[in-house]
């Protein structure tokens, strides 16, 4: 199934038609995600400008673009922490607005912010998360061993390097079992090992059958993980 | 069309003021008790009268924003904020004068004179955090959650004088006072509630252009990547 | 995949509250700063307002409120910026956790930390101004708690709206302190009234109205938090 590309119709004031729209099928229920028509304002500057697409369920995408582009906003958008300002998104069929609180059990984001408190060691961070999940903290403790930080993850996070802290955050992800798993230039601050654990762990949440979103700018790690591709400019999808 | 109806308004207030005024000033009797100083109650009550019904006006716009957004309602709160404001500050002045001679003092802290001047002091706080918001949807929500809260002062400023003892006199009914001077009243009543109306439509109107300014529909053309 | 078994509201406040509470004890060096902070408004303010001991005596309950006040701004200013620093409100959110949820624990634990600040101003307090309290004190722990109750509430909302506005640290004393007035007016008065004694029964009147105000701003905070922190 391709990724079918929405793309805005105009006719600008000379009455030239720039694009012919076509819209994702509303029809087509086993999508992740539906983008229609969004659009999204911070400010005065649109972040993202009357974007629309279709991933399938189970589907990887991978959002590259310039820094600016809206990769980050659309991630933020998919992870429901604000609503667009304009347009509908819609996950696993449902709108992402309206049905936040039943959506966010099965969504996680890997971040620019890592969602950590510095004070807290390692584990308090990811037990508070397991904790709020009604998981058994022993779930955090197995999940830190298997990622190498269980040596450290009584020490607060405040010691940690950033390698560290981002193989935290995913942890916080894995916790979650996400159906929808959003990664926010994952790949960022790691070395070529790190680089190579982060590749696997994207595979295997494909394998679990997660429908995967990798934003970055660093596209010769992405493409080898992704079916689907979005590049964004100025916050809106240019035609290929 | 609405310019002219604006227009039309502010005349009319203006001559409403004036007929008001003249009642209130030269044609109603002087009181038995303070004389010409009780004059000023024609415009201070209606003062005060105005900047409660700002207050609970934008409460209202604050409690239907948050259940219906929209600009205009928003623009509306911002509208009866500052008027509000502006007629409590003016009323609040007035009274003070008024208090001078009458009280012996410019000011005292009873409860009536403490909410309004919590109040003036909360919408002044409420202006604030809408400027110093930038973004507009923002701004839009937390400033309606902020204005349903210092609303419950409100009643407390009405109320103040019935629930404890206070300085300020109680509310008057008609039947207590001379006809002569309710009528005034009730004239400059109507002559303030014309200029309200006036400001209002005013401030509503510049409040909403600017909401317009700054939230450009998302744009239509597609430009070429580069 | 199944969906976990969310906690339920309270639980999850309960959850957030111990978090909270953590953190706090983990940068206890910051409550250690608030403390001494209110400590020196006190003695600034029974300086200023001069050496007559029997006028002192009977400003004790405002200075003590006055002191608490100030500190509660710049505890409140604090209890988000730990959110903010790391995006972990958003990642609370997306936890999920319900805002509510995260009102109550936020407020519950502001709270906790005013009246620590109340518990260590009082006993300097009783020496400064020779003051003792005449109506016991259990009347005087249950204003504390009953005044830092009210002023956390509303102060949780502000701070979290504050917290994401330009000069945070103007606006948020700016709206605070207008709200607060009778909340602080009744707080010192029923703490008057514990020190001087009650002779004419009003302290159960401005519990009252404590009470009042309790009941009306956490209602309201916990209806309203939720449009503060989600757009």
């Amino acid at each position: 199934m391709t990724l079918r590309e929405g793309c805005a119709a105009t006719r600008n004031t000379t009455g030239r038609a720039l694009r012919a729209f076509c819209a994702p099928s509303l029809l087509d229920v086993s999508n992740a995600l539906e983008f229609h028509d969004v659009s999204k304002r911070y400010g005065r500057t649109w972040a993202l400008a009357r974007l629309s697409f279709v991933l399938p369920e189970g589907g990887s995408l991978l959002l590259t673009g310039h820094n600016g582009s809206g990769k980050t906003t659309l991630l933020r958008l998919l992870a429901t922490l604000f609503r667009p300002t304009t347009g509908r998104v819609l996950l696993f069929g449902k709108d992402a607005v309206t049905e936040r609180e039943t959506l966010r059990p099965r969504i996680a984001l890997l971040g620019h912010s890592t969602f950590l408190y510095e004070d807290l060691s390692a584990r308090e961070n990811c037990v508070l998360l397991a904790r709020l999940l009604g998981r058994p903290a022993g779930e955090a403790d197995a999940l830190l061993e298997r990622l190498g930080l269980g040596a450290r993850a009584h020490e607060a996070v405040r010691t940690f390097s950033a390698g560290m802290k981002k193989r935290l955050a995913i942890v916080r992800l894995l916790l979650k079992r996400p159906a929808l798993a959003l990664l926010d230039e994952p790949f960022g601050e790691l070395d070529p090992a790190g680089i190579a654990e982060m590749e696997e762990h994207v595979r295997g949440l494909s394998r679990a059958g997660a429908t995967v979103v990798l934003a970055t700018h660093q596209v010769e790690h992405g493409q080898t993980l992704c079916t689907e591709r979005l590049h964004l400019a100025s916050g809106r999808a240019p035609p290929a | 069309m609405l310019k002219n109806v604006r227009i039309a308004l502010a005349v009319l207030a203006l001559g409403l003021l004036i007929w008001a005024g003249y009642l209130g000033l030269v044609w109603a009797p002087a009181d038995r008790e303070m004389g010409d100083v009780q004059r000023i109650m024609y415009v201070h009550v209606p003062a005060m009268e105005m900047a409660l019904l700002a207050m609970t006006l934008n409460f209202l716009c604050c409690v239907t924003y948050l259940f219906r957004p929209s600009w205009s309602m928003d623009s509306l709160a911002e509208a009866f904020a500052e008027v509000g404001l502006f007629f409590g500050g003016f009323g609040l002045v007035l009274g003070s004068i008024w208090g001078k001679p009458t009280w012996g003092t410019y000011w005292t802290w009873d409860p009536r004179l403490t909410s309004m001047a919590i109040g003036l002091v909360s919408y002044a706080g409420y202006l604030t955090l809408r400027r110093l918001v930038d973004d507009a949807e923002r701004r839009a929500v937390w400033s309606a959650v902020v204005g349903i809260i210092i609303a419950v002062d409100v009643p407390i400023i009405y109320y103040s004088v019935r629930w404890w003892r206070s300085l300020h006199q109680m509310q008057s009914s008609p039947a207590t006072v001379d006809p002569a001077m309710v009528r005034a009243l009730r004239w400059n009543f109507l002559a303030f509630f014309a200029l309200f109306v006036v400001f209002v439509m005013a401030r509503y109107a510049i409040a909403l252009a600017r909401r317009r300014q700054e939230v450009t529909p998302p744009p239509l053309v597609l430009e070429r990547a580069s | 995949m199944t969906p976990p078994v969310a906690p339920g509201l309270l639980w999850t406040a309960w959850i957030l509250v111990r978090k909270d509470l953590l953190l706090e004890w983990r940068s206890r060096a910051r409550a250690n700063a608030l403390v001494f902070f209110s400590l020196s408004t006190l003695l600034l303010f029974s300086f200023a307002l001069g050496p007559d001991t029997t006028f002192l005596k009977r400003a004790a309950g405002g200075t003590l409120w006055l002191a608490i006040l100030l500190a509660s701004v710049l505890a409140l200013g604090e209890s988000f910026r730990v959110e903010q620093e790391n995006g972990a409100l958003d990642g609370l959110r997306l936890a999920p956790a319900d805002a509510r949820a995260l009102f109550l624990a936020k407020a519950l634990a502001n709270t906790a930390l005013l009246v620590l600040v109340g518990a260590v101003l009082l006993p300097v307090l009783l020496a400064l101004a020779s003051v003792s309290p005449t109506l016991g004190l259990g009347r005087l722990a249950g204003v504390l708690v009953l005044g830092c109750l009210a002023i956390s509430a509303p102060g949780t909302v502000y701070s979290a709206i504050s917290s994401h506005a330009r000069s945070r640290d103007v606006l948020l004393p700016l709206l605070l302190f207008p709200l607060l007035i009778p909340t602080v007016v009744a707080a010192a008065k029923a703490t008057s009234l514990v020190f001087e004694g009650d002779p004419m029964l009003q302290f159960g009147s401005w519990l009252g109205l404590l009470a009042g105000f309790n009941v009306v701003y956490w209602s309201l905070g916990f209806a309203l938090f939720p449009r503060v922190v989600e757009d």
